[in-house]
């Protein structure tokens, strides 16, 4: 249980992810989904990225020529969060497009909305 | 003298309270909304409010046993910041040998356009494509696209907006530049020098208005510029591992570190990589804001 | 100097959340863009003092500026295309809610 506050980085990252999901669940405004779902990314990239750090280290970035490993950080977490980061810009944008779209044929941004009306266009038509 | 005309001495420049705003023309949505929709909507409205409670109170529920789970989960795990001072050998291996091999003073950066440059690659390919759905899916193309019924207001019309950014757009494009190319010997690289490019290009189309973006950062350059960086990552990339996986003796060499131009392909990897995120964020940000490239 | 590195990174940690939280729970649309992006802010500098500059510069410059900038294109765009009033909690409201 002490362990939990010894990690406290890993647990607030997962409390991040919790927050963003809740509000992908409890909001029915799209926009608001999306945030909700940027905030969950955040939360996953904080946690994978804090296990690279270490006490009393220095970012890796070679000084004065040396080369031991005991002066450096772990460098791979970083490198893999790097590309994460911008990948979830890329998808927040194609989102956010699919909205537009969305809202430009049915005038609104509730889901359940849009689900009626897309049931009954299809029944109708 | 006018308020007008003092106000024009003191700032420089000349204000003019009589510019021309082209009217927005909007159109509600009750024309347009067939009568179905509405009876259907009416009906969700208030069919959902029944199951509104029990959605709400099992996501409650939901909710706190993921939280719970994930919380349980972190106490049981390797201490923080204290545990990971053992490393693996590949670790191990990328520091001590990183510079030697690859040449950058920036491990990561050395990790990723060197030993790992298949995921920023397929990365390069994400942008790609996601640029490439958002210009399909918010094309004009008459289906239920309303182009011509609003009229977008251009924001270079406001001589503020106009001002500052012609003050700050040269620093910014100057700082993305740094970042940029000096990647692999200081914090930055790809992404980074890229993504300050990207916000220097919108700067640019809000500072200088339609002329300039019209003209210059037009559709056609940012296909152009995005494919030529892609195709110059993947034949370089392919040079390095055929000469790498078959022994043979490759022409780029590594250089002394430190220098800018060392490090074997990894300045000019990051500059492709850089052109193609400042693209796609300007392209988005076009295809977002204005429907048009 | 290591105890006072390790107070800010956890005040900044609990403040992550508040805004996290403030994000979630807004009224209306506009501000809770506004606050993604002050986390976003918050987040760039977590980075930082976890010895990752990267990832500190892309994050600042494409969390709190791309991120927050799409957002808001988006949201002008639709608040612009029905002439709609702002939002509720149920999505942007329409006209006909009012006349019909």
């Amino acid at each position: 249980m002490e362990n939990l506050f010894r990690n406290y980085e890993e647990a607030v990252a997962l409390i991040l992810f919790s927050i963003g999901f809740m509000t992908l669940l409890f909001h029915k405004n799209l926009l608001r989904k999306l945030i909700g779902m940027n905030i969950m990314d955040s939360g996953v990239y904080l946690f994978l990225a804090s296990m690279g750090y270490i006490y009393g280290r220095r970012a890796p970035i070679v000084e004065n020529g040396d080369l031991s490993a005991e002066r450096y950080i772990n460098p791979v977490p970083a490198s893999l969060v790097l590309t994460g980061i911008v990948v979830s810009v890329s998808v927040t944008a194609v989102m956010l497009s699919l909205s537009i779209r969305l809202y430009e044929r049915y005038h609104t941004l509730d889901l359940d909305v849009i689900y009626a009306a897309a049931r009954s266009r299809r029944e109708h038509r | 003298m006018s308020i007008r005309d003092k106000l024009s001495a003191l700032l420089g420049f000349d204000i003019d309270f009589d510019a021309p705003v082209p009217p927005r023309k909007t159109e509600t949505a009750a024309e347009q909304t067939p009568d179905e929709w509405r009876f259907s909507r009416r009906i969700m409205r208030a069919g959902g409010r029944r199951l509104g409670a029990i959605y709400k109170i099992l996501g409650v529920i939901c909710s706190v046993v993921l939280m719970s789970t994930l919380l349980l989960t972190v106490a049981g795990m390797p201490r923080y910041g204290v545990d990971q001072e053992y490393m693996d050998t590949v670790t191990y291996e990328y520091i001590s040998h990183g510079m030697e091999y690859t040449g950058a003073v920036n491990i990561v950066s050395g990790i990723i356009l060197e030993y790992r440059a298949f995921d920023t690659l397929g990365e390069s390919f994400v942008l790609f494509c996601a640029v490439s759905c958002v210009l399909a899916l918010l094309r004009a193309d008459g289906a239920d696209s309303e182009p011509e019924r609003v009229e977008y207001r251009d924001i270079s019309c406001d001589p503020i907006l106009r001002r500052t950014m012609r003050a700050v757009v040269p620093i910014v494009l100057l700082y993305g530049a740094y970042v940029l190319l000096f990647g692999h010997l200081s914090p930055g690289g790809g992404f980074s020098g890229g993504a300050v490019i990207g916000a220097a290009l919108i700067m640019i189309a809000s500072a200088y208005g339609e002329d300039v973006s019209g003209r210059i950062l037009t559709e056609r350059v940012f296909k152009t510029v995005t494919t030529c960086a892609l195709s110059f990552y993947c034949l370089g990339k392919s040079y390095t591992f055929y000469t790498g996986a078959n022994g043979l003796h490759s022409v780029i060499g590594n250089g002394t570190p430190g220098n800018i131009l060392s490090a074997g392909l990894i300045m000019p990897l990051n500059v492709a990589v850089g052109m193609v995120v400042a693209c796609t964020i300007y392209g988005m940000y076009r295809m977002i804001g204005q429907r048009r490239f | 100097m290591a105890d006072f590195t390790e107070a800010i990174k956890a005040a900044l940690l609990v403040l992550l959340i508040i805004s996290a939280t403030a994000a979630a729970t807004a009224k209306k649309t506009l501000p809770a863009i506004i606050i993604f992006s002050s986390f976003s802010l918050i987040m760039a500098v977590v980075w930082a003092l976890l010895e990752s500059p990267d990832l500190a510069i892309t994050e600042a410059a494409v969390g709190a500026g791309v991120s927050g900038v799409l957002f808001f294109m988006a949201y002008r765009r639709m608040g612009m295309m029905s002439g709609g009033k702002g939002d509720d909690e149920n999505g942007k409201e329409d006209d006909d809610e009012h006349k019909g």
